[in-house]
């Protein structure tokens, strides 16, 4: 006689939980579970369901098969979605974080109330934040860009690191993201914090660090500026990207100090190390956080 | 009625800000029986219950989980089943992926109670995104979360909100069974008639003090109500006196 299926047991599973009457003990595996795989399988297997992604994906892919089809070239298609790279995915990535995040407390609440370790459980959550996203953005960009057979040996460097770049950002938000969404109780308080920090990030600091290179001309500033260019991770971004193309006119105030100062290799370098410790920080203040928060 | 209580809690003092949640809770849950705790708003009974599952961070106070000291443990997580007060699900789960996703949790030794699918009538349901759930679902699919894992205690905060009276009377049935197994239930409600058709023991909490801890019997004879919801309401007028910090207000102290 061949046992019920269990109505839990997913297509995929390699052991279907029996259905049991009465009650028995079941073995489904040697092996305890990784709370960060189990998250992230289940949030895979949803994915297709998450409207966000969805839409955020298709829209990158969209928007990047126009402007190929009318550039026609890898480079120009680069700078002409280095706003998508540099404006939005932050923007989507905070957005989706911060909302996520207070829309599943309640959940997070009943998942901490299993035998997990709060630890594990961030770390699964951070991932399962920003891995559809950066999933959703790299296909996005790179499906037309392989469709369209516009990437030479050339243009392949500018192309990486601009969705690089784009990577990048989307952890460092995430990071932030949930750094707010943890550390403020209230949602709306949490989404305009949020948003007030993109702007900063990414409009606010450019006119900032102007009116200070303005008003403090007749100083050398080149290697305070250098600094400051590291307290910014979207000039950062920028920067590697820019560094990497012959788009002079697109650089921000503090790119362009950091490409005469520095040069293109050491540039990149110092860059994508100021992107990595943008990635650390956050995250680890925001498990922190999660770790010593009340739910 | 086993003699071992199944947890105890000693001291328990917890602050939010400058607010007193919790202020010095000594109380025993027993096994095979259900204990009701009740209290007006704010009275500390969610906080309870969440620093029995370690939800919250305790200023103060011990909790032992069948003897042993939960301080930086997790493991006593995967005998309690938990049932809260507020059933939200993310948007891109379907109601199979949340049970799926906590049975995974549980790991390799896990027992499941999968008639709990049926009874709930879930089974239709489990592949339906859990945002087309109507509330009185999400709430079935909440409770069905909790009994899963058949574990050793449940805690319960409103469990029958949002249910239909069908729905609410097969969770009360399984509620009884639980007890009949020897099991423990923690039960959250402002449904005082719901209560003392389930209730055996009765926790009275006020300003986060313990003010009757008992049986449901010995709380109706010591006032003299013939329901529940009078006897609370005898509490509430004659709980204004202060309870010393860390020690558990007997029954022979209140004033009734």
């Amino acid at each position: 006689m061949t046992a019920p299926v269990s109505p839990l047991a997913a297509a995929g599973d390699c052991v279907a939980i029996p259905s049991i009457t009465p009650l028995a003990a079941v073995r489904r595996s040697a092996a305890s579970p990784s709370v960060v795989g189990t998250v992230l399988r289940h949030e895979l297997r949803s994915v297709l369901r998450n409207r966000g992604v969805l839409v955020f994906g298709v829209g990158t892919l969209l928007l990047t098969d126009i402007v190929v089809r009318l550039t026609g070239s890898a480079p120009r298609a680069m700078s002409t979605l280095l706003n998508l790279v540099l404006l939005v995915v932050p923007l989507v990535t905070m957005m989706a974080g911060i909302i996520s995040w207070h829309a599943s407390r309640e959940f997070n609440e009943l998942l901490l109330a299993q035998p997990v370790k709060r630890t594990a459980l961030f770390s699964a959550l951070y991932l399962a934040l920003v891995l559809p996203l950066a999933g959703a953005f790299s296909l996005g960009m790179l499906l037309p860009l392989a469709w369209h057979r516009v990437v030479d040996p050339a243009s392949a460097m500018l192309v990486v690191t601009t969705v690089g770049s784009g990577l990048a950002l989307t952890f460092i938000f995430g990071g932030l993201a949930l750094l707010i969404g943890i550390r403020i109780e209230d949602r709306l308080r949490g989404v305009m914090t949020g948003l007030m920090a993109w702007l900063l990030l990414t409009v606010g600091y450019d006119a900032v660090v102007l009116i200070v290179a303005t008003t403090l001309a007749d100083y050398p500033l080149e290697r305070p500026m250098l600094g400051f260019m590291l307290l910014n991770p979207v000039d950062l971004a920028r920067s590697v990207i820019v560094l990497q193309s012959d788009a002079a006119a697109l650089m921000g105030y503090t790119g362009a100090v950091m490409s005469r100062f520095l040069g293109s290799t050491l540039g990149t370098i110092a860059a994508a190390g100021g992107l990595l410790a943008w990635i650390v920080v956050p995250v680890a203040l925001a498990r922190r956080s999660f770790d010593r928060r009340d739910f | 009625m086993s003699s071992t209580p199944l947890v105890v809690m000693r001291g328990l003092t917890k602050r939010f800000a400058k607010h007193p949640v919790l202020q010095g809770i000594d109380l025993d849950i027993p096994r095979g029986a259900v204990t009701a705790i009740i209290g007006p708003n704010g009275a500390g009974k969610t906080t309870l219950n969440k620093a029995m599952l370690g939800l919250v961070r305790l200023d103060q106070g011990t909790v032992h989980f069948d003897g042993v000291d939960t301080a930086g443990r997790i493991d006593h997580r995967s005998r309690i089943g938990y049932m809260p007060q507020t059933p939200r699900y993310p948007d891109s789960f379907a109601a199979g992926d949340v049970l799926r996703l906590l049975r995974d949790f549980r790991g390799a030794d896990a027992r499941t109670d999968e008639e709990l699918i049926a009874s709930f009538e879930l089974s239709p349901l489990l592949e339906v995104p859990a945002r087309a759930l109507s509330g009185g679902q999400r709430q079935r699919l909440n409770a069905a979360a909790a009994f899963l894992f058949v574990p050793d205690l449940l805690l319960l905060d409103e469990p029958t909100a949002g249910l239909d009276p069908i729905a609410s009377g097969i969770l009360k049935d399984k509620i009884r069974s639980v007890r009949q197994e020897g099991r423990a239930v923690i039960i959250t409600s402002h449904i005082l008639s719901e209560l003392q058709e389930l209730a055996d023991v009765v926790v009275f909490l006020h300003e986060g003090r313990v003010q009757w801890s008992g049986s449901l019997e010995a709380l109706m004879t010591r006032t003299g109500a013939d329901s529940l919801e009078r006897a609370i309401a005898h509490l509430m007028q004659h709980s204004t006196t202060a309870v010393p910090q860390g020690r558990m207000k007997k029954p022979s102290e209140i004033s009734l």
